[in-house]
C-alpha cells in the first residue's frame, strides 16, 4: 500500500517529532510511506481568512505532490478537512477529485482503512483528550455532544489500545479551544480565554498530558500552559500511539 | 453605544473582567446542557430537525405563493394585512395605525423584528411611548440598552444589578435582588400599562399559510395579556415566518423551546386567527432585506431561522464575548450570517468572529449550515473589498511563500533561526500570539530536513 505522508506546514517547521511519529507508526503498520519533498501547505490559512481565491497556487502544488498514491495521510483533521472540502484545480479537476477522495486524517486511516485492532504502545500517564473541531465535527472522528446519536470515537478507540494509559473524562468534552487559525491573533482576547478554559478543565482533572489529533490546537494550548508555568505537556496522538 | 468598534475590540473589553466572562459563559452553558437533556428525551430528535429543515426549504422555495395565500386567508378572517418593503415602511405603517386611533402610549411584547426596524427609537421621535412587556426586554429598555441575546435579552445582567435598576426605576427596596420579588415588582408596574394602553404590538413566531392564523410563543403570557386587553393588536412579522400548514406546528413547537431553553414547550403558545368583536387586528409583513438574502444562493438557508438562540448558547465565542460585542440586532453565529446581508461594511467583522468549530450547525433545529455560511461570507466580504489592506498584503505574502517550496523552506529555516537567536523579535507585545501565550520552542531542524538525513534513499 503506497501512502503519501502529508505533513502540515507548521508541524514540519515546529513539531517535526509529530511527523516522525506518524511516519514511524505507519511504517510499523506495514505501509510503504512516501514523503513528497516539495509539499508546503494546504492553503487553509488563506481560505479561512476569506482569501480562498489566493490559494490556487497551494492547490496546484498540492496536486503535483500528491497525485498517484493509494492514500494520502495527514496527522491533522483540520488540514485534511480543508483538502476534502476545498481542493480544486483549474487544469485538472479529476486529479483534485481523486485526492479529495483518498485523503485521510491519521486516526480515521488507522481505524477505517488499516482497521487496526492492536497497537504495541505504552503510555503510563493520565491523559486528557482534546477533540479538535474540524476532525470531530468536520470529519466525524467522534460523536458530537450536540447530536442525539450513538457515542463513538476513532481517536478514543486507538488510545484504548495503548497500554497503561489513563484517560480522563472532561467537563466539556468537545468544546473548541479557540485556536481557529488566524482567529487566534485576530480575536486574541476571546481565543486566549477559550484556551485558558480548556486548559482549566484538563488541569482540574489532574492530567499529565493533553493529546489530540490536531497539533495546531495543541500548540495554542501549549502556549497557554507554558505561560502558566504548568507541568502539563501536550502530545500529538501519533506520539502516544507510537510510544514504546 | 459601541461607537463603530468591531468585534475584536468589543470582546477584548468584555474580557477585561474575567470573573464576569466566566459567569456569562457558565450561565449560557447551563442552558446549552438543558437543551441537550431535552433533545435526548426525544428519540426522533434528529429526524425532527430534518423535517423542520425540509418544511422551511419548501417555504423558501415557494415563499411568494405562501405569502399570497396567507394574506388571502388572513383577510378572510377579518385581519388587515400590510406589506412593508423595509424597516422605514414598517415603522410608518405602525405609526399610521397609531395616529388613526389617536394613541401615543402603547405596549409591545417580544419582537426581534421591531428591534431590527428600530421601532422604539422611531416612535420615540414621534412622541409615542412604548413599554416593552417582556421582562428581559423591559430590563434592557429601562437601562437604555438593546437585547444582548434574542431569547434572553438581559442575559448579561446579574440579578443584583437588576435589583439596583429596579430600585432606581420601580422604587423597589435597595439591595433586594430576589428574582421572584423583582419579577413581581415588574409585573405590578406593567399591570397598569396593560390595563390602560389601547394598542398592543406583538411579534410572530409562526404564521400558517393555509389558515391565515399566527402563533406567538411566550413564557410570561405578556403577549396574550397585551393583545387581549387592547382595542388594536398589531402583529409584526418577517416574511420568512411562514409555515404551510397548521399541522407543521407540531414539528416547530416541539423544536423551538427545547432548543431555546430546554423546556418542552413555551408556557404560552397562543394562536391568533381573527379579531374579537370590536377589536382590530393588523399584521405587518416585513421584507427588509429578506428577499435579497433569498436571492443569495449560498445564504438563503439562513432564512429558515426560527430565532431559538441555541447557536448563541452553544457558541464558545458568543459565551465569552457577550451579545453586544456583535454590535448588531441579532448577535452570535446566526447574526453573523444575517447581518452582513443588511450592511456588508458595518458587519464585515462578524463572520470572522468564529473559529468555525461547527457547534452552531449541530444545535440548529432547522439545520442551517451556519459555519459553512460563515466561511462563505468571509470569501464574499473579502472579494467585495471589506478586508483591511494590511490583511490583504499579509495574505498575498503568505500565499506567495506557501506556493513556492524553495521560499517556504527558506522562510521556515530563517524563522526558526530568528526564534532561536533573536527571540525578542517574536516574543514581544506587538505579537498578539505572545501577549498571553508562549511561542513554540523552535526545533533544531524541520521534518523535511530530518527526513532527508534519515530516510532519503
Amino acid at each position: 500500500m503506497n501512502v503519501a505522508l502529508f505533513v502540515p506546514c507548521y508541524v514540519n517547521q515546529f513539531y517535526p517529532q509529530v511527523a516522525i511519529a506518524t511516519l514511524e507508526l505507519l511504517e510499523k503498520l506495514g505501509c510503504k510511506v512516501h514523503y513528497p519533498l516539495q509539499q508546503t501547505c494546504c492553503g487553509q490559512p488563506m481560505a479561512n481568512s476569506g482569501y480562498e481565491h489566493l490559494s490556487q497556487g497551494c492547490n496546484d502544488l498540492f496536486i503535483d505532490n500528491f497525485s498517484g498514491f493509494d492514500y494520502i495521510v495527514c496527522p491533522s483533521g483540520s488540514c485534511t478537512l480543508h483538502i476534502k472540502d476545498h481542493l480544486h484545480s483549474k487544469k485538472d479537476e479529476d486529479a483534485a477529485v481523486a485526492i479529495r477522495k483518498h485523503v485521510y486524517e491519521l486516526t480515521e486511516f488507522l481505524t477505517d482503512v488499516l482497521k487496526v485492532k492492536t497497537l504495541n504502545a505504552s503510555f503510563p500517564y493520565k491523559v486528557g483528550v482534546h477533540q479538535s473541531c474540524h476532525g470531530q465535527r468536520g470529519l466525524h472522528l467522534s460523536q458530537m455532544s450536540e447530536l442525539v446519536g450513538k457515542p463513538f470515537s476513532k481517536p478514543g478507540q486507538l488510545l484504548s489500545m495503548v497500554k497503561d494509559i489513563e484517560l480522563v473524562e472532561l467537563n466539556r468534552k468537545d468544546e473548541c479551544c479557540g485556536f481557529g487559525g488566524t482567529f487566534c491573533v485576530a480575536e486574541e482576547a476571546v481565543s486566549v480565554k477559550m484556551g485558558k478554559d480548556r486548559v482549566a478543565d484538563h488541569t482540574a482533572h489532574h492530567v499529565q498530558y493533553i493529546t489530540g489529533a490536531d497539533m495546531s490546537c495543541l500548540m495554542h494550548l501549549e502556549g497557554i500552559l507554558k505561560r502558566q508555568k504548568s507541568a502539563i505537556v501536550v502530545k500529538h496522538i501519533a506520539e502516544i500511539l507510537n510510544s514504546q | 453605544m459601541t461607537q463603530g468598534k468591531k468585534h475584536p475590540a468589543l470582546s477584548e473589553k468584555f474580557n477585561a473582567d474575567e470573573p464576569r466572562v466566566n459567569w456569562h459563559d457558565e450561565t449560557l452553558w447551563f442552558i446549552r446542557e438543558k437543551r441537550d437533556k431535552a433533545a435526548w428525551q426525544i428519540p426522533e430528535w434528529e429526524t425532527l430537525r430534518d423535517t423542520a429543515s425540509q418544511i422551511k426549504h419548501n417555504v423558501l422555495s415557494n415563499l411568494s405563493e405562501y405569502l399570497v395565500q396567507f394574506e388571502e386567508q388572513a383577510k378572510r378572517n377579518g385581519v388587515t394585512v400590510h406589506w412593508a418593503a423595509d424597516a422605514e415602511e414598517h415603522n410608518k405603517i405602525v405609526r399610521k395605525i397609531l395616529q388613526q386611533h389617536n394613541v401615543i402610549k402603547i405596549i409591545k411584547s417580544k419582537s426581534m423584528l421591531t428591534e431590527e426596524c428600530g421601532l422604539n427609537e422611531y416612535l420615540a421621535k414621534e412622541y409615542i411611548d412604548v413599554i416593552d412587556t417582556d421582562l428581559g426586554e423591559r430590563i434592557v429598555q429601562l437601562a437604555h440598552e438593546h437585547p444582548s441575546h434574542i431569547v434572553l435579552p438581559c442575559i448579561h445582567w446579574k440579578k443584583e444589578e437588576i435589583g439596583e435598576l429596579f430600585h432606581k426605576h420601580l422604587k423597589t427596596p435597595k439591595g433586594n435582588a430576589d428574582p421572584k420579588f423583582l419579577t413581581n415588582a415588574a409585573r405590578l408596574d406593567l399591570r397598569q400599562s396593560f390595563l390602560t394602553r389601547r394598542v398592543a404590538i406583538t411579534g410572530v413566531n409562526f404564521a400558517v399559510a393555509e389558515t391565515g392564523e399566527f402563533v406567538v410563543c411566550t413564557n410570561e403570557g405578556n403577549a396574550d395579556m397585551g393583545a387581549h386587553l387592547a382595542d388594536v393588536h398589531i402583529a409584526c412579522m418577517g416574511i420568512e415566518k411562514l409555515i404551510p400548514k397548521r399541522e407543521h406546528l407540531g414539528v416547530f413547537l416541539r423544536l423551538l423551546t427545547r432548543s431555546a431553553t430546554g423546556q418542552p414547550i413555551t408556557t404560552y403558545s397562543s394562536h391568533f386567527r381573527k379579531p374579537r368583536i370590536g377589536q382590530q387586528l393588523h399584521i405587518v409583513l416585513v421584507d427588509n432585506g429578506r428577499s435579497t438574502q433569498l436571492g443569495r444562493e449560498d445564504f438563503r438557508n439562513s432564512l429558515k431561522c426560527i430565532r431559538c438562540g441555541a447557536c448563541m448558547n452553544t457558541c464558545p465565542v458568543y459565551r465569552r464575548s457577550g451579545g453586544h460585542s456583535y454590535h448588531a440586532t441579532i448577535a452570535g453565529p446566526i447574526g453573523s450570517i444575517l447581518q452582513p446581508n443588511l450592511d456588508m461594511k458595518k458587519y464585515a467583522d462578524l463572520p470572522f468572529a468564529s473559529t468555525l468549530c461547527g457547534s452552531c450547525t449541530n444545535v440548529c433545529p432547522v439545520k442551517i449550515d451556519i459555519h459553512d455560511q460563515l466561511y462563505k461570507w468571509r470569501q464574499v466580504l473579502t472579494k467585495e473589498g471589506y478586508s483591511p489592506v494590511t490583511k490583504t498584503i499579509a495574505m498575498k505574502t503568505m500565499a506567495a511563500t506557501l506556493s513556492k517550496p524553495g521560499i517556504f523552506t527558506f522562510a521556515g529555516k530563517a524563522g526558526r533561526w530568528v526564534m532561536k537567536q533573536l527571540p525578542f523579535i517574536v516574543n514581544n507585545r506587538l505579537n498578539p500570539w505572545y501577549k498571553q501565550r508562549d511561542m513554540p520552542a523552535p526545533p533544531k531542524e524541520s521534518f523535511t530536513e530530518w527526513y532527508q538525513k534519515n530516510r532519503k534513499e
